[in-house]
């Protein structure tokens, strides 16, 4: 019974950080058609720019009890910087290439920003635990849980919620719907197709960057974070179906589920788990478990 | 028609590696016979990337085939080159054929992830069995040459020697084989697969073929890289290496079989000489570098060649 709890709990707070982390790539490639490694950099970053900016804060006398506002803000920063550069320097000229070869060009732009990363913040770790021990924990049973997690929960619920209240309720939401559903018309019809894909990559790469701003205190933060979250967030949203909001929900639950109960009664299987998942949905239903049919187009 | 010179081109690169070979110096050896490792993984992308497929998960024959080569040693005490490399091919062109009734079925972005899934699958098996030492690997036996061992010396240069018979051997196959008309479907494929079969041929008959040949060359390299590093690991099958696999794909371009170890060399070099250099801006160079070949030459490195010829 306890056990089965733990597998739940550890389950959802898995699943909260998964979805949080790759949601923005489900985003993205829905309205771009991208699929965008690069996502795992703006992890990278997230995490190293909260790092760095809440532990200068904090030397500086900031209340603690602030340090959850300054990680956010310290993700919104690097991303404003960073998305727009990368998608007006670079992508918006490739928009007319192959979606692998454009899956190519993130790619090489990852290893880019991987040094990027390197050379701005060096390569010795770095800690900020404050926030993690600030709220105490919590029982569960027998278990304790540190209260930083529900915050990672509550995380996840504002990002899915927010995501659909904007593409539902707001005139830019509903822009990008028309945009996913199909660009040349929505171009036709006057919308600033060009305008919608800046938009929309800094919005995901935003999504990522606080999933890394959210992980910094709980983890060091080393270089080479981002290489390992890529390739979760690929099963998460491939499990879904690529470019599905609900999709990216359900495969963070599914992927974090497996593997706490994995991680509990069968640990040699973590990770080979996930992508068993992963490889067995593409077998059986290769557009995801939240995807509509699509018309083969000649 | 203009004489097919690959074949001669081939010839001559083979000559001149078995004869400086013994000349320069040292460590270029292993620079070669890795390159050379990479190469063969890339010869089977090149016929991949022909049909307009990316497969994200190549390092999973690579692993396979080196994995299949260290177990060999490890249990029967194999050590001779030739052998590891064929039971490297044949563990992995087993495991491409049964794999290749699923993967010929999808394209595009799909096929990527879908070999993505399997070769991280194999990663997270590897990673987490102790009895082939997690993380951490094994070492692989010194290498012999039909049950005989080279003085020290003279072993990197033995093993380069077989190795690029090996590849000789393979990058004839494969120029052959793209000349057949099975090999000849893969542009066609990449155009229009709707059209291919209203002409009567089966794409995905043509592309499982691509697939276990692929995956049989990809087993070569791999294990032609265990018995020269010495060490295997699981890293061998992380995404990443798959990554260097397209990298090298993409750089070398698809115009010819000579390419695919023109590009690994050239990227062996890249990675040591920035490496060197500076530690930690090697991965930018790499990345500016791919970003430049896919923006000004989208036809590889080898595309410089022919628009000379042309000129």
């Amino acid at each position: 019974m306890e056990q089965l709890v733990a597998v739940l709990i550890d389950g959802i707070i898995y699943s909260a950080w998964l979805f949080v982390a790759a949601v923005g790539l489900t985003l993205i490639y829905g309205v771009m058609k991208i699929v965008n490694v690069t996502h795992g950099s703006f992890y990278a970053l997230g995490a190293y720019a909260a790092a760095s900016i809440t532990g200068w804060a904090l030397r500086q006398g900031m209340p603690e009890g602030l340090s959850y506002a300054v990680l956010l803000g310290s993700a919104l920063l690097i991303t404003l910087v960073v998305a727009p550069a990368i998608e007006r320097g670079i992508l918006r000229f490739m928009y007319a290439r192959d979606e692998v070869v454009i899956l190519l060009i993130t790619y090489a732009l990852f290893l880019v920003l991987e040094d990027v990363i390197k050379l701005v913040w060096g390569v010795s770790p770095l800690f900020i635990a404050e926030p993690y021990g600030l709220l105490g924990s919590f029982d569960v049973l027998d278990l304790t849980y540190p209260y930083y997690n529900l915050i990672l929960v509550g995380v996840a619920i504002a990002c899915g919620a927010g995501l659909t209240w904007m593409l539902g309720h707001t005139r830019t939401g509903k822009l990008l719907v028309a945009v996913i559903h199909d660009t040349e018309v929505s171009r036709a019809m006057g919308i600033n197709v060009e305008r919608m894909y800046l938009i929309t990559f800094t919005f995901g790469s935003l999504l990522a960057a606080i999933g890394g701003a959210f992980t910094a205190p709980t983890v060091s933060v080393v270089p080479g974070l981002g290489i390992e979250v890529i390739v979760l967030s690929f099963a998460v949203v491939v499990i879904g179906g690529l470019g599905s909001l609900p999709g990216a929900a359900l495969g963070a639950l599914i992927v974090g589920i497996v593997r706490s109960a994995t991680v509990h009664y069968l640990p040699e299987a973590e990770l080979f788990v996930i992508y068993f998942v992963m490889a067995m949905v593409l077998t059986f239903r290769p557009r995801g478990l939240f995807s509509l049919a699509e018309a083969r187009k000649i | 028609m203009r004489p097919d010179r690959t074949p001669l081109l081939l010839v001559l690169m083979l000559a001149a590696v078995l004869v400086l070979g013994p000349i320069v110096p040292r460590w270029t050896l292993f620079l070669l016979t890795i390159a050379m490792a990479k190469g063969l993984v890339v010869l089977g992308l090149l016929l991949f990337l022909r049909c307009g497929l990316v497969s994200f998960g190549q390092a999973l024959y690579y692993c396979v085939g080196a994995y299949a080569a260290g177990m060999l040693g490890r249990l029967y005490g194999v050590s001779d080159v030739i052998t590891l490399m064929i039971a490297g091919m044949l563990a992995a062109a087993l495991l491409a054929f049964v794999l290749g009734f699923l993967l010929a079925r999808y394209r595009g972005i799909f096929f990527g992830l879908l070999s993505l899934a399997l070769s991280m699958i194999l990663y997270g098996l590897l990673v987490k069995t102790e009895a082939l030492g997690s993380t951490d690997g094994f070492n692989v036996l010194p290498s012999t040459i039909l049950g005989w061992r080279p003085p020290d010396d003279w072993v990197r240069y033995a093993v380069l020697a077989c190795a690029s018979l090996v590849a000789f051997v393979a990058a004839l196959g494969v120029h052959r084989y793209l000349r057949t008309p099975l090999g000849r479907l893969a542009p066609a494929i990449k155009d229009n697969e709707i059209r291919v079969e209203y002409m009567g041929a089966s794409a995905r008959y043509a592309i499982h073929t691509k697939y276990v040949i692929a995956g049989a060359l990809a087993g070569l390299g791999g294990a032609l890289a265990a018995t020269t590093v010495g060490h295997i690991d699981p890293e061998m099958g992380y995404w990443t290496t798959s990554g260097e696999f397209i990298f090298i794909t993409i750089l070398a371009g698809t115009g010819n079989v000579l390419a695919p170890f023109l590009g690994a060399l050239l990227f062996e070099s890249i990675r040591s000489v920035a490496f060197d250099l500076s530690p930690n801006t090697w991965q930018m160079v790499l990345g500016g570098s791919l970003l430049a070949v896919i923006v000004f030459l989208p036809n590889g490195l080898w595309s410089l060649f022919r628009r000379r010829k042309a000129a």
